[in-house]
């Protein structure tokens, strides 16, 4: 299973069965209202509640910042993989004195880590496996000797009371003053290393070729990028558990991603995603008594990434429905100011303005429709619409959009049969397609290779780029009833 | 034939002779390479090259699929490790020298939807240049912009490099390559998917470079335009077929030897040649 499968199966557990579980015995909360709650945990009052928050702000500035290089590096696996290696180092630390030693647990954690990712690099580069076959050996394995190393402290006369578990899905409420010098020391050294570092890291990133040949130290960058990222998963351990830690380096950096083109602006977004992902988990953990924070700030996250996936302005879901919809409704209304032309130019633009009619015998569709389509081109201004007579009468500018979209069709006509020699009377799906997308750019290109012609295969006039920017000549203006004259 | 040289083992040692006779000092010689050999996996995949690239020369290397041409500048450049031989760039290793090198990366070597904009993508060909700790300053700004502008994509500076052609992406790599200064530019088949607008404005700035005592190494799969685009070709299939002045290596006998006996290509080499001799 995908890492963000897994932790919206996880999520939606914890939602649905956790949450009302718990509720029922919540002593602390039948005597105080949520609002109390909010002001308590959000006050800085309460010494414990200080360093949860605490906690999970450092945490989370340090797991977007590295998040984001893991991301566009492609090494979301290694997260992954890294976060369930370290948990048999986890064990052992706490083996060392039987204690939950923040230190003795930090060296075993990364100790472990590091190994791990020795084995990914030992067999991709050793055998024909490769890497996510490597990562997904090293992360089970090691996961597995993790899990029983835990099961054997539980089982200890001791270990009942060891609070080993917590590492499984964090408890941000257990960090004591010694986590908190952990985490603040490894934030500031990732902020400083990556602030000092940024344009290496992001050339390597980027181009690891060039950037090796530019003579950066490339595997350096790459080998102390790895151990940072071993720091940033132990000490997001006692916050967010082994299980889930990934998902913290991972989910605000991919929601970042998702909303901005700029490195460094995805740096600070996925940050400041990382620590309201942090906070709030921490909070609703709280509000919820002590449940474990590891899920409750995951799934902050991963709101952050779902409201970004569907309403990012530029990649989002909802933006890009959008732009489709009004693009097809564009060519809608392209293609019916090409009718309102057709039926002009059958009657050799004499007459009175175009009846609808007239528009449905050419187009084959019903009265209704036809109706609709005007009033969408008279909403932009490309049509007058005379309700009683149900006639059309174009104004100057759908008169000139008209022009062109039939300059596109026939242009691209004669140049399929022309240049690319296909029969004439199989041009025209083609260039029903193409005449909506040809920029102003090609159009003059295509006009210049094919000599300023002025008639298309079917013998039909095309009307010329010079032409429609003059507007048009007086003379056709002046028999053009449709478009110049009005009732 | 005479001013060319076949690589063959019993030959292996001989300089090659070029076209114009090295310089007597050697930093004045942008590349030599000698008796390099280069394998993957205990599989040579370039035999025995020896080379003594002159200054200000354009020059073309060209060979058939798996010659070894993109090895061959990475391994100039000391991306690969070397089974054997040496490289000396304006006579020292390529590491000492490594900031007179420019280099243009295919364009598949990255991945296009890397948050960042042509601008970036630009100032990173002076981070060579700019030593630890230092942001580009307004200098180098200026700079890019110039470099992007012998390139024609200033208007695109800020574009994200997800929305650019092909064509676009590669003129970005070049501007790149340009803003790194340097004296000996290694390009890794700039024209490869480009159109034609752009494969002209690139030949343009060789010749613009060659024109100020530039030494440039271009990969090349087209036959038929390699002989107009270069001074000297290096034909290599695996080994150094040849090396030498383009009007004078690039004959059928030769490039025979260098496509072997692939039927399409050897066509086109007809067509080539025959081009040449009308």
């Amino acid at each position: 299973m995908n890492p963000r499968a897994k932790v919206w199966l996880l999520s939606a557990l914890f939602l649905a069965g956790a949450v009302p579980l718990h509720a029922a015995r919540i002593g602390e909360l039948t005597d105080t209202t949520v609002l109390e709650q909010i002001t308590r945990f959000f006050s800085l009052r309460d010494p414990a509640l200080r360093a949860v928050l605490l906690g999970s702000v450092l945490l989370g500035i340090t797991c977007g910042l590295l998040g984001s290089f893991i991301v566009v590096r492609k090494m979301s696996l290694m997260g992954d993989a890294l976060s369930h290696a370290v948990l048999p180092g986890v064990a052992l630390g706490f083996l060392w004195n039987m204690t939950k030693d923040p230190f003795a647990i930090f060296v075993g954690a990364t100790l472990a880590g590091l190994l791990g990712t020795l084995v990914v690099y030992a067999i991709t580069h050793t055998t024909r496996l490769k890497e996510d076959t490597a990562l997904g050996l090293v992360l089970a394995s090691f996961f597995a000797v993790g899990i029983c190393l835990v099961k054997m402290i539980e089982r200890l006369p001791t270990g009942s009371k060891s609070g080993i578990d917590k590492f499984l899905f964090g408890q941000a409420a257990a960090l004591n003053t010694q986590d908190l010098q952990l985490m603040t020391g490894v934030t500031i050294l990732v902020v400083v290393l990556l602030a000092l570092f940024y344009k290496e890291v992001l050339v390597s990133s980027f181009d690891v070729g060039f950037a090796r040949a530019a003579g950066l130290p490339t595997r350096l960058i790459h080998h102390g990028l790895m151990l940072l990222l071993a720091f940033a998963v132990v000490i997001a351990l006692q916050a967010v558990g082994v299980v889930l830690v990934s998902a913290m380096l991972i989910t605000p950096a991919a929601a970042a991603y998702l909303l901005t083109d700029r490195m460094h602006r995805m740096l600070v977004l996925a940050a400041v995603f990382g620590v309201a992902s942090g906070v709030l988990g921490a909070f609703f953990s709280f509000l919820g008594n002590n449940l474990p924070t590891g899920p409750f700030m995951v799934l902050a996250a991963s709101a952050v990434f779902g409201t970004a996936f569907l309403f990012g302005p530029r990649h989002g879901t909802v933006a890009r429905w959008w732009r489709q919809r009004s693009r097809s409704a564009r060519v809608e209304r392209e293609n019916l100011l090409k009718s309102l032309f057709h039926v002009l130019e059958a009657r050799e633009f004499r007459g009175e303005g175009v009846t609808l009619q007239e528009v449905c015998e050419r187009r084959r569709e019903t009265i209704e429709t036809v109706r609709h389509g005007v009033i969408a081109l008279r909403r932009h201004g490309l049509v007058t619409f005379d309700e009683a007579g149900e006639a059309v009468y174009l104004t100057p500018d759908g008169w000139q959009r008209a022009r062109a979209i039939v300059r596109n069709h026939r242009l691209w006509e004669l140049y399929l049969t022309n240049e690319a020699k296909i029969a004439a009377d199989h041009v025209h799906e083609d260039a029903e397609e193409i005449e909506h997308v040809l920029g102003e750019e090609t159009v003059r290109q295509l006009e210049k290779g094919l000599d300023y012609a002025t008639r298309d295969p079917h013998g039909k006039v095309i009307p010329s780029t010079a032409d429609i920017l003059r507007g048009d000549s007086a003379a056709s203006a002046e028999n053009l009833i449709g478009y110049g004259k009005r009732p | 034939m005479t001013s060319t040289t076949q690589s063959h083992p019993a030959s292996s040692g001989a300089q090659p002779r070029s076209a114009l006779p090295p310089a007597g000092d050697p930093r004045e010689l942008p590349l030599e390479v000698h008796d390099l050999t280069v394998a993957y996996h205990r599989k040579p995949v370039l035999w025995g090259i020896d080379l003594q690239v002159p200054k200000g020369q354009l020059v073309g290397i060209i060979g058939p699929n798996g010659a070894g041409k993109s090895t061959l500048i990475k391994a100039i450049m000391g991306l690969l490790p070397l089974s054997s031989g040496w490289v000396k760039i304006f006579g020292e290793p390529y590491r000492t020298n490594l900031r007179r090198v420019g280099y243009v990366p295919q364009r598949e070597s990255v991945d296009w939807d890397f948050p960042v904009n042509v601008m970036d993508v630009v100032l990173m060909g002076r981070y060579g240049k700019l030593g630890l700790f230092k942001r580009p300053t307004s200098k180098d700004r200026d700079l890019a912009r110039e470099c992007l502008d012998k390139v024609k994509m200033l208007p695109y500076a800020n574009r994200q490099i997800a929305n650019l052609s092909g064509g676009q992406q590669q003129r970005v790599f070049l501007a790149r390559a340009l803003a790194q200064e340097s004296d000996l530019y290694l390009m890794d088949e700039p024209f490869a998917g480009v159109d034609a607008a752009t494969e002209a404005a690139i030949v343009e700035i060789l010749h613009e470079l060659k024109s100020r005592g530039k030494t440039l190494l271009v990969v090349h799969h087209d036959l038929p335009t390699a002989r107009n685009y270069f001074d000297l070709l290096i034909l290599l299939n695996m080994r150094l077929v040849a090396f030498g002045p383009t009007g004078q290596v690039f004959n059928y006998e030769l490039l025979q030897k260098t496509y072997g006996g692939r039927l399409t290509i050897l066509s086109e080499v007809a067509d080539a040649v025959r081009q040449k001799t009308s």
